[in-house]
């Protein structure tokens, strides 16, 4: 009974064509794919851009990342806005380009922008994504950035062109914190790794401390170079004493060692941050609001469940997609400029609507904190009160941006 | 007919005298996978039945004597028995079966199919597909005209309402309504439309002949967030005075003037108010609280909630038998 969606048979695309779309249930079985028609249609094109990365060898490594994260979220997100847009005559084609490891993202974008390209979501880490908005050639494009969470880039490394549909460090820890306040947890043992972006997190951790009156008691660093899968009995205990604490917090962005704390810590205290409780934009657990029809659409989709960068593509290109239907157009600058205005709201299966913050172009959403197979909590939490939306309770509020674009 | 007895045996013994109302409420239970009956004498729940996974929307046979309900997670619509409070068949609904509207035919179910983008029209008596319409992404609200021309459907991602002529069985029109549309109901003349939209926050009301929004309602609560004001479920009395609107996690149902369109009042009820229904003498309106897991009773004339009662987790859908 189920239909081929974003596929539509031609016989489907001739009832569509002559405003009718009625199919007898005999022939509703799967059809073979074809292009959309394109006589007749207006057509909005997305480029999603993202680079191969070398996976650094972790300890915890028994998931493999998917290779089509990100990708995944933008196929059934155009394939969304498809399916809104045959309503509407509107048509969203994706070019999806992967700039391999020792490739120029750089230059990856001028020759997108040089094709004719006027949106481009960005699936970068780091600052990358900042330093392409301010390309020349990238002037006239509305960028997402849907793959790094560098604090960095919602405040001196912020561009006009630039929205963020990922979370950043800041709303994320502020997020745990919120919880973590509830709960009375609020004595902290940091641990962070030696990466850089560790050391980005952790500097999100003690902000987000500072905020929601808790307190980093020590700050340790594990820098240990060996595999401890066999030795992290003995050593975590050990490492972990120190000063009463009420929760430990885990700074190991690339999984590393955070995994091996929990239940090995000198007292019995729950483990928090990138490992254990996790603050993300997405998570499997997640199916309130709706979710659970997002999950297993994209589960037909992808075979597998739904990543936070998944979510955070997907958000982008169903952006430009809400754009195309409320102001009926599909101009790249129109697109662009209803989205930073003040009537987009975005429905993102998180509950709330969802916006783009006029000072450094972030998504403003709730955040959830996950276990591994359960939702523990969605954050804001309730009490955490703001005069605009309980949503800039997370991250970088306009007060205290440094975004100066 | 044993039920019949214990009910009245039960209201004798609660009030010594027969019972006022006597109707029969019936509650989907998302979570349980249950059924819970409330007597409408006596308020409480007098049985509670094991159903399909995932049951969603209910409503009632055109003689009141099936229930259909949608069991989501069996790709199916159970049709019980009220005599016997036992499944007699499943109709072949389509996946994930969310919402449906009888036509007034008593024939044709449109049934909302929330994972594969279409609905699904079962012919009841036969069990069979008569046909399929291809709607938007997450079809959820359906209702048909009371003339029985226009069948309709919310599509939440979509955010548009589909006409579909029931004749031509082909969508004709789309209504661009506000985000997440969630549930449509006809005003009794069949001259307006009322639709929810839970994330843009708004009811529209729209004009059948032409199919435009004709009036946006929003609403505002002192002490509520106003991204948690989400309206869902909507009922409208038969007399054409009120729309009640189910605002779901802020936790109160907005009542409106349906001719004026002004917001009367806010009347608090349980946690994540989900769908409303009402008596058929139209005195009380029955709302079902999700996340407080209980169903809240509202007097129609005083607008005042007078009880709320524990059913089973994550109450849904709710239908009242006379």
């Amino acid at each position: 009974m189920r239909f081929s969606l974003w596929l539509p048979s031609l016989m489907q695309i001739a009832l569509l064509a002559g405003g009718l779309c009625a199919s007898p249930a005999a022939f509703s079985q799967e059809a073979a794919p074809v292009d959309l028609p394109t006589s007749n249609m207006a057509t909005v094109r997305i480029a999603y851009l993202t680079q191969e990365v070398e996976h650094p060898p972790a300890l915890s490594n028994l998931d493999e990342p998917p290779a089509d994260e990100g990708l995944a979220g933008a196929n059934l997100a155009v394939a969304d806005n498809n399916s809104t847009g045959r309503f509407l005559k509107q048509r969203f084609e994706l070019e999806a380009v992967t700039v391999p490891i020792d490739g120029d993202p750089a230059q990856a974008l001028r020759d997108l922008a040089a094709a004719g390209h006027r949106i481009v979501v960005l699936d970068l880490p780091g600052e990358t994504p900042g330093a392409l908005a301010r390309l020349p050639e990238a002037a006239n494009l509305l960028l997402f950035n849907a793959g790094s969470t560098d604090d960095s880039l919602r405040n001196a490394l912020c561009a006009p062109n630039l929205l963020h549909t990922a979370p950043d460090r800041a709303m994320l820890a502020d997020a745990l914190a919120q919880y973590l306040a509830v709960k009375r947890w609020t004595k902290w043992l940091l641990i962070v790794g030696t990466r850089p972006e560790d050391r980005l997190y952790a500097a999100a951790v003690k902000r987000a401390a500072k905020r929601f009156g808790a307190e980093v008691v020590e700050e340790k660093t594990w820098s240990e170079d060996h595999d401890a899968r066999r030795t992290a009995q003995a050593e975590m205990p050990v490492f972990t004493q120190g000063k009463r604490h009420d929760v430990v917090i885990v700074a190991d962005e690339i999984g590393d060692f955070g995994d091996y704390v929990l239940y090995r810590t000198w007292e019995p205290r729950p483990v928090a941050g990138t490992q254990g409780l996790v603050p993300t934009n997405w998570h499997r657990a997640h199916e309130a609001w709706g979710a659970a029809q997002l999950q297993s659409r994209f589960k037909a989709a992808a075979q597998r469940t739904m990543l936070p960068r998944d979510h955070a593509v997907w958000a982008a290109i169903r952006a430009v997609g809400e754009a195309a239907t409320r102001t009926r157009s599909t101009d790249p600058a129109a697109l662009a400029a209803h989205i930073r205005g003040p009537d987009f709201t975005l429905a993102a299966f998180k509950g709330v609507p969802l916006s783009f913050r006029s000072w450094d172009g972030q998504l403003r959403q709730p955040v959830l904190l996950a276990a591994d197979r359960s939702l523990v909590s969605v954050s804001p939490q309730d009490g955490f009160l703001h005069p605009r939306t309980e949503l800039d309770t997370l991250g970088h509020d306009q007060p205290e941006t440094g975004c100066r674009r | 007919m044993t039920t019949a007895r214990s009910l009245l045996l039960a209201a004798l013994l609660a009030g010594g005298t027969l019972p006022a109302l006597a109707e029969t409420v019936y509650v989907s239970n998302e979570k349980d996978n249950t059924l819970s009956i409330i007597d409408g004498a006596t308020l409480t729940v007098t049985e509670t039945v094991k159903v399909g996974r995932r049951p969603r929307g209910i409503t009632l046979s055109a003689d009141g004597k099936h229930l259909y309900i949608c069991a989501s997670d069996d790709d199916t619509v159970q049709v019980m028995d009220l005599a016997t409070k036992k499944i007699l068949h499943n109709l072949p609904s389509g996946e994930d079966p969310e919402l449906f509207a009888l036509h007034p035919d008593g024939r044709q179910l449109f049934i909302a199919n929330e994972e594969s983008n279409v609905v699904t029209i079962v012919d009841v008596p036969n069990r069979r597909v008569a046909y399929q319409v291809d709607v938007g992404v997450e079809p959820e609200g359906m209702a048909v005209s009371p003339d029985g021309k226009w069948a309709v459907n919310t599509s939440e991602t979509t955010n548009m309402v589909h006409w579909i002529d029931t004749e031509k069985r082909a969508v004709v029109d789309n209504t661009l309504v506000d985000s997440r549309p969630r549930y449509a109901q006809f005003s009794k003349d069949g001259g307006r439309l009322w639709v929810s939209a839970e994330i843009g926050g708004t009811l529209s009301v729209i004009d059948t002949a032409n199919r435009k929004v004709a009036q946006t309602i929003r609403f505002k609560i002192k002490g509520v967030p106003q991204d948690r004001i989400q309206p869902v479920g909507i009922k409208l009395t038969d007399d054409g005075r009120y729309a009640f609107v189910a605002l779901g996690p802020a936790n109160h149902v907005a009542v409106v003037d349906a001719q004026t369109f002004a917001v009367k009042d806010y009347l608090l009820v349980g946690r994540r108010v989900w769908q409303l229904d009402l008596s058929p003498d139209q005195k009380r309106l029955y709302a079902t609280n999700g996340v407080s897991g209980d169903v809240s009773v509202v007097d129609v004339d005083s607008l005042k909630v007078v009880k709320s009662i524990k059913v089973g987790r994550y109450p849904w859908g709710v239908a009242v038998k006379g």
